[in-house]
């Protein structure tokens, strides 16, 4: 790794922890077995919840017959949706999902009922012994079905299983696209796949006698998980506590409430016994709540000399059978495309359509890595059909920092150019591209995540991450926040920035997470917000305290303030004279002076997005860029992709702890290889009749995803903008560098054996039929041809930001 | 309740000899998670699929959620990730899994653990591609692998260092 400071003047050895690859406090926790994590608890008399879950795709429930279940001995509960009728939804406008269908169930795996037994087994056979009765109902497995096919829609509503639609304008993108030298237009297809943490969600329930339900759960997310499990259960939200042990891996699978979280804390009540409920790998599979398949089409217009001047963009969104976050997924298909490049008009139509399969939601890139990997293919394609060397053609359109982008989003720093710079000179990317012997290629691509949605989801003016910190007198620095860790490294984010801003040892911080009764509020862990957001609550949180210490010492050594250092945990005078004094003594001094020493800083986005409805989505604090190049081996005989090395570099503001923002950049190319090259979730029917709805390969060992032999060489680059508003100028590095991997990827395959597959994930087999077709003179290409023909709805016509200048001007 | 046909067993698991009276048809995951509370072994599929579930028998990586006790009683030594610590002084992986960020989540960490210490036990300065093979049957979803095969590297130097006698 090599860390490049963007600005030659920066000085960093300013700081005595930022910028140091500090152990994680998790760590060692981690690696003795000591870390508990949510199937490791156990509470005396516990029971085992499992769940009954649909075997239809989507069916009416005309009964269900629970009474040779409850008579099992061992079985302690039974219950079907009449004990759970409440409507939830992580959205504030998808109140649509129930814990136990009562009326009818919308994919295979949609729960029914719930038993709590003394074990598993007992449980599961408890299940056998439910008898549903099911009149089955049309089934809808693609977009085309949702939209074309007759018959009862998944969910009541006007548009029927077109549920969810946008169309946005900025600018004249008619005249655009006609007054250009040249227009370009493709359609491509990103297919479905699933987080795969390697920790199945599991949970345990115990409920008080006096009225408090407490929740222990695998979950990204413990504040949403605490509003919706209230709701579910028909409880106060001060009835119920929710906290989250570590968590093994998230990657936005475990961001909302579960149907086994609701089951396990209704049948707690019911039973008086702690409950717990683990979910098998099958069931994860089911779960899901991930990649949605995206088709897409995309058509730019160009000057002769290469510059864009606009695009109109159409997303096409399979969402599985509920919400979810898929209101917000589909925004995010349109949200980013003018982020890296200035597009001086845009246009986008968006339609999220509902399909019997299990809910799609956020994963790593929430809706950005399709429309990133369209893009990024499209201009790759672009500049061959304007005969331009690809990075010559980028470099002409790149967003300068400090701009607005024509859809109204600010942009703060940006290091893309620099990004761009390093990869290329590193891998060099010019004299190879289009010149190595066939089989042999490289590719480019480049992409831009946000530090944080600019929005919470149910929209509010509080803020959106707090921090308390709390000094004893034995030195110790208690910092507790909602934030959790869930591998990302934010436990060391939160202690590199107390210890950092309060001058403090990082071994004193003791952190609290994740326990909406002890720890004050922060959203969750997803969008790529802690370390923006729960950073600055920290720093804020942070110098008040540290203003205390050091006001405390001038009065006691009779000094003016800015004549002491405070640092690693000890106060000094800059001159040198006088006593020096332990972070304990400050704290006695202080406390003595001021009573407890407690402090809490929290933080609110500032006020982002456009006037226009669909502009909560998009708006960040800042943005990180990525540029990635990839090198592939295609064996044209068998189709086989074999990557060999990736260069990335991102922009990450400031390296807060680089070995593990590294850590964020080797796992993000990974995910992007496994995404790129072989994870897909895919279901029978799709493809052909047999049992419709069935998860084609829901096993870790059929649903492939890389393992170590897979591994490419990984060169990593850290960009340093120090960015105004970051935390020590710290951005984001969690899902930002898997945005430029996928269509690298795909754009290194064309490089090596010229053909263009316009659909992930790049298995052999379409390589080879590109192959094949190109060889039978059909042109290079696998990928799709057409998009449905759906009437969307009226244009909103926005102006660019540009343009309320020119008028007001 | 059901009938269960349970059966007396000693292992030796960590150095301690234990006595069992466990279901017969519990695996070894389930008698080390659920009855000896060791729940560091980790499971991500119970199929065999995943090696999070991996300890040593005599040194010898196995799916502790595909093997049953029967099999592994005592004289045979079954390690797990609560035993690799040298009473307080911790193994070399132990520490650079943790100082390298080879833990993210770390659920498939104690899986990653054993494996590469039994790696180590047979290989003293193992190659990339014998770290690569070793552990090509522990997937990880947070780290791409790098930093694992890193951890391992930097852990065989330190023991080659602490005693370069043994290599």
């Amino acid at each position: 790794m090599t860390l490049i400071a963007s600005d030659p003047e920066a000085d960093l050895a300013e700081f005595d922890v930022v910028g140091t690859s500090l152990r994680k406090p998790d760590g060692l926790p981690k690696t003795t077995g000591s870390a508990r994590y949510a199937d490791d608890l156990k509470l005396p008399r516990m029971g085992f919840c499992r769940l009954l879950r649909s075997t239809r795709p989507h069916a009416t429930i005309l009964s269900i017959d629970t009474s040779a279940a409850r008579e099992l001995p061992g079985v302690f509960g039974v219950i079907t949706g009449r004990d759970l009728p409440v409507k939830y939804g992580v959205l504030p406008v998808g109140q649509d999902e129930q814990a136990l269908c009562t009326e009818k169930v919308r994919y295979v795996g949609d729960a029914v009922a719930a038993v709590a037994a003394v074990d598993e087994e007992t449980a599961d056979r408890a299940l056998d012994l439910i008898d549903v009765a099911y009149a089955e109902l049309p089934t809808y497995l693609s977009i085309d079905e949702g939209l074309n096919k007759p018959g009862e829609p998944i969910h009541e509503g006007k548009f029927g299983n077109a549920h969810r639609a946008a169309a946005l304008e900025f600018g004249d993108v008619d005249a655009a696209l006609e007054e250009a030298d040249h227009v370009f237009e493709d359609t491509y297809f990103f297919q479905g796949n699933t987080h795969l943490p390697l920790e199945q969600h599991a949970c345990v329930a115990e409920w008080s006698p006096s009225g408090k339900l407490t929740m222990w759960t695998s979950t990204q997310s413990p504040h949403y998980v605490h509003k919706e499990l209230a709701k579910a259960l028909a409880l106060r939200e001060d009835q119920v506590r929710v906290i989250a042990p570590p968590v093994g891996g998230g990657f936005g699978g475990k961001l909302e409430l579960f149907q086994h979280e609701a089951a396990a804390a209704k049948l707690a009540m019911l039973t008086g016994r702690p409950i717990k409920a683990a979910l098998n790998r099958e069931e994860v599979f089911y779960c899901h709540r991930g990649r949605h398949p995206v088709l897409m089409w995309v058509k730019t217009g160009w000057t002769n000399d290469g510059c864009i001047t606009g695009m109109d963009f159409k997303s096409f969104v399979d969402g599985g059978a509920y919400m979810s976050y898929g209101a917000a997924s589909l925004y995010y298909t349109g949200a980013l495309q003018a982020v890296c490049e200035h597009i001086p008009a845009y246009r986008w139509q968006g339609l999220r359509v509902l399909t019997n399969k299990p809910p799609c939601g956020p994963k790593r890139g929430h809706g950005t890595p399709q429309p990133r990997y369209a893009l990024e293919c499209h201009f790759d394609a672009v500049a061959e059909r304007l005969g331009m060397p690809v990075l010559e053609l980028r470099r002409k359109n790149f967003l300068q920092p400090n701009s607005k982008t024509v859809n109204h989003l600010r942009v703060t720093s940006n290091g893309l150019r620099e990004c761009v710079d390093i990869v290329s000179r590193e891998s060099s990317f010019d004299a190879r591209h289009g010149k190595l012997p066939f089989g042999k290629g490289v590719g480019f691509a480049v992409g831009a995540y946000l530090c944080g949605a600019g929005l919470p989801l149910y929209w509010n003016d509080m803020p959106h991450s707090s921090v308390d910190i709390r000094l004893d007198r034995s030195g110790v620095v208690t910092v507790s926040c909602g934030q959790i860790d869930i591998g990302q490294g934010s436990n060391a984010m939160l202690t590199t920035v107390v210890a950092e801003a309060l001058g403090a040892r990082p071994e004193q911080i003791n952190l609290i997470s994740a326990d909406t009764d002890l720890t004050p509020i922060d959203l969750g862990s997803y969008s790529s917000r802690v370390t923006f957001m729960a950073g600055n609550a920290a720093i804020s949180a942070a110098n008040q305290l540290r203003n205390l210490l050091v006001n405390a010492a001038a009065d006691e050594l009779d000094v003016p303030v800015d004549e002491l250092v405070l640092r690693r945990g000890t106060l000094w005078r800059r001159d040198g004279q006088g006593p020096r004094l332990s972070f304990a003594e400050l704290v006695k001094l202080a406390e003595t002076r001021n009573g407890a020493l407690t402090a809490t800083g929290s933080y609110k986005p500032p006020k982002l997005g456009g006037p226009f409805k669909g502009s909560g989505v998009g708006p960040s604090p800042a943005y990180s860029y990525s540029a990635a190049v990839v090198e592939v081996d295609v064996d044209p005989r068998t189709g086989w992709v074999t990557v060999d090395k990736v260069w990335l570099a991102h922009d990450i503001g400031r390296a807060l702890n680089p070995v593990l923002v590294e850590g964020q950049v080797e796992g993000s190319i990974y995910m992007a290889l496994g995404e790129v090259l072989m994870e897909e979730q895919e279901f029978r029917g799709e493809r052909g009749p047999r049992v419709l709805g069935v998860h084609r390969i829901p096993s870790m060992l059929e649903y492939k995803s890389p393992t170590t032999f897979e591994t490419p060489e990984m060169h990593t680059f850290l960009v340093e903008t120090i960015d105004p508003e970051g935390p020590f100028g710290a951005k984001e590095v969690g899902q930002g560098p898997l945005l430029p991997v996928i269509p690298a990827v795909a754009n290194a395959v064309y490089d090596a054996v010229g053909v263009r597959i316009d659909e992930t994930p790049i298995t052999p087999d379409k390589v080879l039929r590109a192959l094949e077709a190109r060889a039978e003179g059909k042109g290079g290409r696998f990928g799709p041809t057409k998009i449905p023909t759906y009437p969307f709805p009226r244009l909103i016509k926005v102006p660019p930001p540009w343009a309320e200048k020119a008028a007001e001007g | 309740m059901p009938a269960l046909n349970r059966l007396p067993l000693m292992l030796n698991v960590n150095g301690e000899d234990l006595e069992l009276f466990v279901p017969v048809h519990k695996t070894l995951l389930e008698v080390l998670r659920e009855d000896l509370d060791l729940t560091g072994t980790k499971h991500g599929c119970e199929l065999g699929e995943c090696g999070a579930c991996a300890v040593l028998i005599d040194g010898q990586p196995i799916l502790s959620c595909l093997a049953l006790p029967i099999e592994y009683q005592a004289p045979a030594q079954i390690l797990t990730v609560e035993g690799l610590a040298d009473g307080a002084t911790l193994h070399p992986l132990q520490e650079t899994f943790a100082e390298l960020g080879a833990a993210q989540c770390g659920y498939c960490t104690p899986g990653m653990l054993v494996t590469a210490k039994s790696l180590l036990d047979q290989v003293a300065n193992p190659t990339r591609a014998q770290i690569v093979e070793a552990l090509s049957g522990n997937l990880c979803r947070c780290t791409g692998y790098v930093k694992i095969f890193e951890a391992v590297e930097l852990a065989a130097e330190r023991l080659h260092r602490a005693s370069p006698a043994a290599v």
